[in-house]
């Protein structure tokens, strides 16, 4: 499995192959240079051997080849960083747009079905996560390996006993890092269970802390809070312990190697197998050839999460994309506004059948309001006229023709859509106007605002239409952005409607505004409207009374009244006073 | 910042000692080169093998002595920090459980939150590092200069150039690097942001088909971070090249100027391996203080922002000792506001202004107004959420303030706006109230809440689990949990604020049903946007922008009121408002 999550990871990275080379010549050329470094001030130490003894001839060309060694070393370095940076972040953008793309073609199905929170720090986070650990991690591997390699190398060159005692020694402190890691890994563990817990808590009781207060809550609140706290204190006071070990135990490591080498290398020198320039220069590999080791478990674990997120992120490029619009599709470039539906059947799940053979013929300019308990299915009708969702049989056709015969674009082009969820996005208010009407003219974009009576609030606002909507709109009621999705709509002029009447919570004034701009968007057009509200659902000219899914009634206000039937029921419960008269 | 200090004080012995076994260990490693330099100059020049094995051992008893040390110091951290921070949370949490609504307004929730966890977290940190580190790696670093001038006055001299150049390479670098880090964090919330919003509005982005213009919105986002992240790269990976080059080439000047001592007998071989080890070291702590002053800088910054929530001054101030005793007196108003005005900030303009009400005990009463009219504000001034700006609140004719908290609060059943439930089960959300509340007594709540029939129909009943901010509860489900929770301990004052947003007119109108009918005794303040849910109230309050424009019966309203008229108007039809008149 990870063979394919590395490969399809390699893919993305082709388009840098050159500096992928580069990145590892130059991680070849520095990772030498900085072998050769003690080498060479082995070299010159062994020129100073005592009074009288210092052979100025030779010094000043090994010190000039150190020099060379440490600027290689160091510029080589630098390049390298550079490469695999550029690499890393070009990669990542990548995958990142693709991810992005995808989700613009995947059915709705998939992004309703999917929370939100999740996408996001698949495309956040476990992209961030990826090029930190496999691109990072395979630099660190690759150059550790041939840091471990050329070590030996050079070591066993000068002297194989002494280069024993590093080779054997070191592994001792790959037992102890892999010993500590194994413990504080477990009450790492425990740690974050017990952080998890306390946050959350904390989101709780800080969050509802108003609730608290109304209830007197506030002691019991404390106490839970006092006993997790304890809890995390335990587990986190090992975890820190054994974490901080590692420090302690890697120059205990280090430490004995240094001593090992101190002792049988001035053994050897005392035989004449050593000079000391070498020893000093065995004294440095120690350290140098521990740290890979030392960085091993890190990397290891590192490179387990990227590839835990690259598969993460992996399965939203493999999501199915919606069925691609068929290539002799119409090109809708007017509509008359007549919608059929013929025999319609639609389920979210198989085994939860929702609509069921569903018939209606809308003749342009009409207008259907959709009345019916929550979860009846009205939202869901939308999302077949939209085309958000294809329907399981039967057909949905516009002016005639079906729309699965009709490109996507055109065919929502045909409707404009203002949910109760009103969507803005962070941009000026301007910009959210003219969202689908990029081109349009400061007159058609004011024009536009008016006719949604959006227009006084607006000027009313400091910067006008350049006032930036913060995050999801929250420096607007939530009325004002309601009139801001209707002059979206407005300006586009859709020869059909969609509009979904909010149930409450907008301030009443606003309110008026609203609805006056609903009744003068639907005049001549073909409107369907989710409706809550008596004056839409008694102006209509057709009202589908929904119940599970079905259309259980139809008609008008008044021919459904007389019926005695669910609306009357409906009617009654919602809006007469049957309480009390 | 004293406040903080405090906490340390009860970590006295770990605080003292931690350091001093860390300053041991230090010491040791800087005995170490001392010890090899004898090796060398005693033990290799005079062939002396016994001497390089006593030496050898010295090495390894120090090794192990270091290790001992720095054991006891990292434990004696981990108490200490993992204290210090479980103490800080505590007391951070008693604190915010102290505050009134005015300081939660403040502060705001998501603050409070990161406050408590990742500012207390950077704490515990800095306390673990102020045990380990802060002794120890100054002191290496002056301690190897020391050492240093104690073999050699004048080669030190390059200690004394290359220390100040690499620590003003290390803030160079790092001063610069380090703000761009909130770049990029700042660039990646905005990809974050624009996925969200293209999940949440997928609907309108396909509606106006601008999956491409979202696309190139993603992407100049995505290059953008790119830029910075590449352009920061490219700056830090200059650290390590230009730190190990300045340390090299210092030791290439060892070495040639050493040399030149060593000729003329001032100086051994082994000493100038010795310089060189310290070289090496002065490296290392540097880096190190480099990194201790980056997480100082941080823990300051999260220290002022904890310190600010110790100093805030709570605003409800809990005076009153003892319990009122409270006189039933149907003559005294149960509740008297006379001339109230309050605001939330200080100096800024009124959320409500001269308002003066009498509320008679066992009265429905009903306020209605836009949003933003100050409903919520008034309800809210009865538990003493807020204090009074101006004006007095009486209760029983008794000030609010005469009132110990809890007493008042007890007295009173809420259920807000936004409604709320915890993690844990049914009956433990509804006990909030009344921890002694029986299982009938719960049942009866719920039934009056119109909630029995679901919690019935949950596996388990009332001990059916709720998810961390009742996620696996619809809207409905969870605004009638809150009002049942409200009913639970039997308040005498009852007040549903907007409680029922969610749920269907008809549930709603068997809810209000349900409250009259088995709510006799007590006073019930109904808050809401919908005339039908206050029409049939004893007294209905019309606030606009904070005044009050009317009190009084429904029809009467109607005739007097022009704001209820035209709050009616844009809810009932025409006809509606008419018949009653």
């Amino acid at each position: 499995m990870n063979k394919t999550v590395t490969g399809r990871l390699l893919r993305f990275t082709k388009p840098y192959a050159l500096f992928i080379t580069l990145a590892f010549v130059c991680a070849f050329i520095s990772v030498s240079c900085s072998l050769l470094v003690p080498v060479f001030i082995g070299d010159a130490v062994d020129l100073v051997i005592g009074q009288g003894q210092v052979q100025f001839a030779a010094l000043p060309k090994i010190l000039l080849l150190l020099g060379c060694a440490i600027t290689g070393y160091a510029v080589f370095q630098w390049l390298m960083s550079y490469f695999t940076n550029v690499i890393t972040y070009r990669t990542v953008k990548d995958l990142r747009m693709q991810v992005f793309q995808k989700l613009s073609q995947v059915p709705l199905r998939y992004i309703d079905g999917m929370p939100h929170g999740d996408i996001i720090s698949r495309v956040a986070s476990d992209i961030d996560q990826i090029s930190e650990g496999l691109l990072q991690g395979a630099t660190q591997l690759f150059t550790g390996i041939i840091t471990i390699l050329g070590t030996i190398f050079f070591m066993v060159r000068a002297n194989v006993y002494v280069a024993l005692v590093v080779i054997l020694l070191t592994p001792l402190s790959l037992f102890v890092a892999s010993f500590i890691a194994k413990n504080s890994y477990k009450h790492f563990r425990s740690q974050m269970d017990t952080q998890g817990i306390l946050s959350g808590y904390i989101e709780e009781m800080v969050g509802n802390q108003k609730l608290v207060k109304s209830f007197g809550f506030e002691e019991e609140s404390i106490r839970g809070f006092e006993e997790i706290n304890q809890t995390l204190y335990t587990h986190g006071q090992k975890a820190q312990f054994f974490s901080s070990l590692s420090n302690p135990c890697t120059r205990f490591v280090n430490a004995v190697v240094y001593a090992g080498v101190g002792i049988v290398g001035a053994l050897s020198a005392i035989g004449g197998h050593l000079t000391v320039g070498q020893i000093s220069m065995f004294l440095s590999y120690a350290n140098q050839y521990t740290k890979p080791f030392n960085e091993i478990t890190a990397i290891i674990s590192q490179l387990q999460s990227a590839f835990a997120s690259a598969q993460r992120v992996f399965s939203v490029l493999d999501e199915p994309s919606e069925i691609p619009d068929a290539p002799d599709a119409l090109q809708k470039e007017s509509c008359g506004g007549q919608v059929a539906l013929d025999n319609v059947s639609f389920s979210y799940s198989p085994d939860r059948p929702l609509i069921e053979n569903l018939q209606l013929l809308v003749k342009p300019g009409n207008r259907i309001a959709l009345v019916g308990p929550t979860g009846c299915g009205k939202t869901t009708l939308i999302n077949l006229l939209m085309r958000f969702y294809d329907i399981n049989s039967g057909a949905i056709c516009v002016d005639g023709t079906d729309i699965r015969a009709i490109t996507r674009n055109s065919l929502r082009g045909c409707y404009g859509m203002v949910l109760q969820e009103s969507w803005l996005f962070s941009g000026t208010i301007r910009e959210n106007i003219t969202y689908g009407k990029p081109d349009a003219t400061e007159e058609e974009m004011i024009a536009a605002a008016k006719a949604a009576h959006a227009h006084s609030f607006i000027r009313r606002l400091s910067q006008g239409y350049d006032t930036l909507v913060t995050d999801a709109g929250a420096n607007l009621s939530q009325g004002q952005r309601q009139l801001l999705c209707i002059a979206r709509v407005m300006l586009m002029n859709p020869a059909m409607l969609i509009l979904d009447e909010a149930t409450s919570n907008i301030d009443t004034r606003t309110e008026i505004l609203v609805q006056k701009a609903f009744s003068k968007m639907m005049q001549g057009r073909t409107s369907f409207v989710v409706a809550h509200r008596l004056s839409t659902i008694r102006e209509a000219d057709v009202i589908l009374v929904m119940k599970d899914g079905h259309i259980i009634e139809q008609g008008t206000h008044d021919t459904l009244l007389s019926q005695n039937g669910f609306y009357k029921e409906l009617y009654e419960s919602q809006f007469a006073k049957t309480e009390e008269n | 910042m004293r406040k903080l200090v405090q906490f340390l004080k009860g970590y006295k012995k770990q605080v003292f000692f931690g350091p001093l076994f860390k300053l041991a260990e230090a010491v040791l490693e800087l005995i170490v080169p001392l010890v090899m330099v004898r090796i060398i100059d005693i033990g290799i020049a005079n062939q002396d093998k016994l001497y390089v094995l006593r030496m050898g051992g010295l090495l390894l008893l120090i090794a192990v002595v270091s290790l001992s040390c720095a054991l006891v110091c990292q434990y004696f951290a981990s108490i200490a920090s993992q204290g210090v921070g479980t103490d800080i949370r505590n007391s951070l949490f008693q604190k915010i459980n102290c505050f009134s609504h005015r300081e939660l307004d403040k502060f705001g929730t998501p603050s409070l939150i990161t406050r408590l966890t990742g500012d207390v977290n950077q704490l515990q940190l800095a306390v673990a590092m102020l045990i380990r580190l802060v002794i120890r790696a100054p002191f290496l670093a002056i301690g190897s200069v020391v050492m240093a001038m104690l073999i050699d006055l004048k080669l030190s001299i390059v200690f004394m150039v290359v220390m100040p150049l690499i620590a003003f390479v290390l803030y160079l670098i790092m001063s610069r690097s380090i703000p761009f880090f909130k770049t990029i964090q700042r660039k990646l919330d905005r990809i974050s942001l624009i996925v969200r919003e293209n999940l949440e509005g997928a609907r309108v982005i396909r509606a106006f088909s601008k999956q491409q213009h979202e696309a190139a919105r993603f992407s100049k986002a995505s290059d953008e971070l790119t830029q910075t992240a590449v352009g920061v790269g490219r700056l830090s990976a200059l650290l390590n090249p230009l730190t190990y080059s300045i340390m090299n080439f210092a030791i290439i000047v060892i070495i040639w100027c050493g040399g030149l001592q060593v000729n003329v007998g001032t100086l051994t071989q082994g000493e100038i391996i010795a310089f060189i080890n310290y070289m090496t070291q002065v490296l290392l702590a540097l880096v190190v203080v480099a990194n201790l002053v980056v997480t100082f800088t941080k823990a300051s910054a999260s220290a002022s922002r904890v310190n600010e929530i110790f100093e805030t001054e709570v605003s409800v101030v809990d005076a009153a000792a003892a319990p009122v005793l409270v006189s039933q007196n149907p003559n005294v108003p149960l509740l008297e506001f006379k001339h109230v005005s309050f605001s939330y900030h200080d100096n800024e303009e009124y959320a409500l202004q001269d308002v003066s009400l009498q509320i008679y005990a066992g009265e429905t009463i009903g306020i209605i107004g836009g949003t933003g009219s100050g409903k919520s504000t008034l309800v809210q001034l009865i538990p003493r959420f807020y204090d009074v700006s101006k004006g007095e609140l009486l209760l029983h004719g008794v000030p609010l303030q005469d009132y110990p908290l809890f007493q008042l609060r007890a007295m009173i059943g809420m259920a807000p706006q936004k409604a709320a439930v915890v993690s844990g089960t049914i009956a433990t959300n509804l006990r909030w109230g009344d921890q002694s509340a029986s299982d009938d007594a719960l049942w009866d709540a719920l039934r009056t809440a119109q909630a029995a029939e679901f919690v019935q129909s949950k596996p388990g009943g009332l001990q059916a689990e709720i998810h961390q901010g009742g996620q696996n509860l619809s809207g409905g489900q969870k605004q009638r949990l809150t009002i049942a929770r409200a009913l639970v301990g039997k308040p005498d004052i009852l007040i549903l604020d907007d409680s029922s947003s969610a749920l269907d007119y008809a549930t709603d109108a068997a809810l209000r049903q349900a409250i009259r009918r088995d709510i006799q005794s007590a006073t019930i303040f109904l808050v809401s946007q919908r005339v039908s849910s206050i029409r049939h109230a004893d007294k209905i309050i019309v606030l606009d922008d904070g005044c009050v424009a009317g009190v009084g019966r429904h029809d009467d309203l109607l005739h007097t009121c022009e704001v209820y008229r035209e709050i009616c108007l844009s809810q009932l039809s025409a006809q509606e408002v008419d018949c009653h008149e």
